[in-house]
């Protein structure tokens, strides 16, 4: 990857995000390159989330330098994040629970007519065509996002993000709410907008999503990165055992494996 | 709704109940609002039926409309501020206060201190625009308060009711202020405060052309995508229907006439010859009620056709969806206060023309009729959901059962009680039948 992309799409150097005195996110450095997905894992609470909301502009980093493209930036809210074609599907999906897909997928940045009114039916074919793409089956244009189906609320969510020609992705546990067979839909959208050179951030508990998805895999301990490694050069194991000990396969001591047998 | 409209023909057997419902969802009508159309005409015969009549004569049901305005007008407003999670409890402290600058600007302040001449227009238009301004300038206040700093509206608002109300008679010295401009008196709603019978037609025209404008141009937007449109029976049905209510609306203002002895001071000054029933003198429409309907459709406009009123509407129903989705919530709160506000203006020129002048308890408790209006007109407190033509429809529904309570002869406080159980009632039946949908 490095070779083919030798400029970093985003690089963000020395974040550091806190809560009070809580040390979320502490000196954090990570880049991701166009066309590569780049897996973010750790427990709950290692700081996954923390760190991409600062990326997405929804928690601003407290210090720390982000470079989009080369070009030195700053976030301080989500349209900044919008301007750099920064898209991000939450967990949470952050959608609109009463208003319908159309009106979801264009939020922050309707489409209006010539004398400034909401121009639903360009809002409502547009969102057809990026749902032909993504869920064909999906047909409820008209109701509220609130009576959908888990599945059919993570399309209007991913619907969002890609319309806008995203350059980098954030998605946080993106196949976490889904049966199967929209999962498999999922990991299939995520490489196809890898084969169109979008740079993905991919933040999931799932270690087989990351090790199919990713080509590279950051973990976090503790609001720090244990390391950052090529998917090929490590065993599920290794980053299981970085998730859980919060240290690299060479640094791991007996006595670590023994808790971590201990832990089954 | 679409897919159910194609799928009607199957439906047809199945009995009427079933092909009722697939008819009206062919139309796309709300059906919380045709229930509450319903409801309303429910009570207005039954209390016709008790009057034997004599409330569902013309001139009471005019007088109804003209009383029910200046909370209509309010409740438009009141939607939107429920609808994003907050509440005003100030609106009747500012109409207060605005009733009173009204009165005093056109009696005193205009013409002494700035030297207007009474005669002059610019009274009326100078004391509306300043009037208006002041209920800007006190939702934006409030809406700063409570959008930047973050305090409660709750909070923000009950702090405006008390100090505007105590304004009022700091204002006033606590005196009541009358007489006012002879063309702002238009807005009292009384005979001569109507816009007349031809223009009724008028309006009654060009509102018809409107309607079937509205759906042909609906239409002609789903078509340019090749989206699915309704059936056309179902277009003209709602046209015809459309066009049916606003000429019986027009109908029943121009069968209300100038009072007996008005009409007979008209004829002598106009040297007409009083035929032998009197002088019958159409008042068609009050103005009152012209700008109810202004607002309303205004106020709808905004609330639906604007990213405005849809960045509302998404923050009510997520207010973190709202914020990651990049729009500027704050900006969004204070502007809702400050249409609020200006809303609040143009009740308190009702107000302040149907007493010709202002007292120091204009608009006192209004601000619960206001958010009982918006309630019961389908306004949810957990946000998100509430229509504006809904707020006016509950804000009839609740002036005609007070109306018609009153008319039975019923007291005060007779009123009070039933106008507290029906709005109980009214949100228990849509919370049950809310739960039920979902």
């Amino acid at each position: 990857m490095t070779e083919a992309a030798p400029q970093p799409l985003v690089a963000m150097r020395n974040i550091r995000v806190a809560f009070g005195g809580v040390h979320a996110v502490e000196d954090v450095t990570i880049d991701l390159y166009p066309g590569e997905v780049v897996g973010l894992v750790g427990g709950n609470g290692a700081g996954k989330s923390t760190l991409m909301r600062a990326l997405a502009g929804a928690h601003p980093a407290d210090s720390g330098d982000i470079q989009i493209a080369g070009q030195p930036v700053t976030i301080s809210n989500p349209r900044d994040a919008k301007r750099f074609n920064i898209e991000t599907i939450y967990q949470t999906l952050a959608l609109a629970d009463n208003v319908d897909a159309p009106a979801n997928v264009f939020l922050g940045r309707e489409m209006t007519t010539q004398w400034g009114t909401l121009d639903d039916g360009a809002m409502e074919n547009a969102t057809r065509k990026v749902m032909a793409r993504l869920n064909p089956n999906f047909t409820r244009f008209a109701t509220p996002v609130k009576s959908l189906s888990g599945g059919q609320r993570q399309a209007v969510a991913i619907a969002r993000a890609v319309h806008f020609n995203a350059k980098i992705l954030i998605m946080d546990e993106p196949t976490a709410a889904l049966g199967p067979a929209e999962t498999a839909q999922v990991r299939n959208l995520i490489r196809q907008l890898k084969t169109e050179g979008i740079g993905i951030f991919l933040i999931s508990h799932d270690i087989h999503d990351v090790f199919d998805l990713s080509d590279r895999i950051s973990v976090m301990y503790h609001g720090r990165i244990v390391d950052t490694v090529n998917k090929g050069s490590v065993t599920p194991d290794d980053v299981l055992g970085m998730i859980i000990l919060g240290k690299k396969p060479d640094e791991v001591t007996q006595k670590d494996l023994a808790v971590l047998e201990l832990r089954g | 709704m679409t897919d159910m409209a194609g799928a009607l023909p199957e439906k047809v057997d199945q009995g009427g109940l079933t092909r009722l419902r697939g008819m009206a969802a062919a139309t796309e009508i709300d059906l919380r609002l045709l229930g509450m159309l319903v409801a309303l005409a429910a009570i207005l015969i039954g209390f016709g039926f008790v009057t034997g009549g004599r409330m569902l004569a013309p001139t009471s049901l005019i007088t109804l409309s003209v009383q029910t305005s200046i909370v209509a007008v309010m409740a438009t407003g009141m939607v939107l501020v429920i609808v994003s999670r907050n509440i005003d409890l100030s609106v009747g402290s500012i109409e207060g206060v605005i009733a009173m600058a009204f009165a005093l600007l056109m009696t005193d302040w205009l013409p002494n201190i700035l030297g207007i001449s009474v005669d002059s227009p610019l009274i009326w238009i100078l004391a509306l625009t300043f009037g208006l301004a002041l209920g800007v300038g006190i939702g934006a206040l409030q809406g700063f308060v409570i959008a930047y700093i973050g305090v409660p509206s709750f909070i923000v608002t009950l702090g405006g009711l008390l100090a505007l109300r105590g304004s009022v008679w700091l204002l006033s010295q606590g005196a009541a202020v009358s007489g006012l401009d002879p063309t702002f008196q238009l807005l009292s709603g009384s005979a001569q405060g109507s816009i007349g019978g031809t223009a009724t037609w008028i309006v009654a025209v060009v509102g018809c052309l409107a309607v079937v404008a509205l759906l042909v141009f609906n239409r002609r937007q789903r078509h340019r995508f090749g989206f699915p449109v309704r059936p056309r029976w179902a277009e003209v049905l709602l046209g015809v229907i459309g066009c049916v209510a606003i000429v019986g609306i027009a109908a029943i203002a121009n069968a209300n006439y100038w009072p007996k002895g008005l009409a007979s001071k008209y004829a002598t000054d106009h040297g007409i010859t009083e035929p032998p029933g009197g002088l019958l003198i159409s008042t068609g429409l009050p103005w009152p009620i012209m700008l109810v309907i202004g607002v309303t459709i205004v106020m709808t406009f905004v609330g639906t056709r604007r990213r405005f009123g849809r960045y509302v509407y998404a923050y009510g129903g997520n207010p973190d969806a709202a914020v990651l989705a990049g729009i500027n919530t704050r900006w969004t709160l204070m502007k809702i206060y400050m249409l609020m506000g200006l809303l609040c203006g143009l009740a308190a020129a009702i107000a302040a023309a149907r007493l010709n002048g202002a007292t120091l308890d204009v608009g006192q408790s209004d601000e619960l009729y206001v958010i009982a209006a918006a309630v019961v007109g389908g306004t949810s407190f957990a946000g998100g959901i509430g229509t504006i033509p809904g707020a006016v429809l509950g804000a009839i529904v609740m002036q005609t059962l007070a109306y018609g309570l009153a008319f039975v002869g019923a007291n005060s406080p007779t009123q009070n009680i039933v106008a507290g159980v029906v709005l109980v009632v009214a949100v228990g039946l849509d919370t049950i039948n809310r739960r039920r949908g979902t």
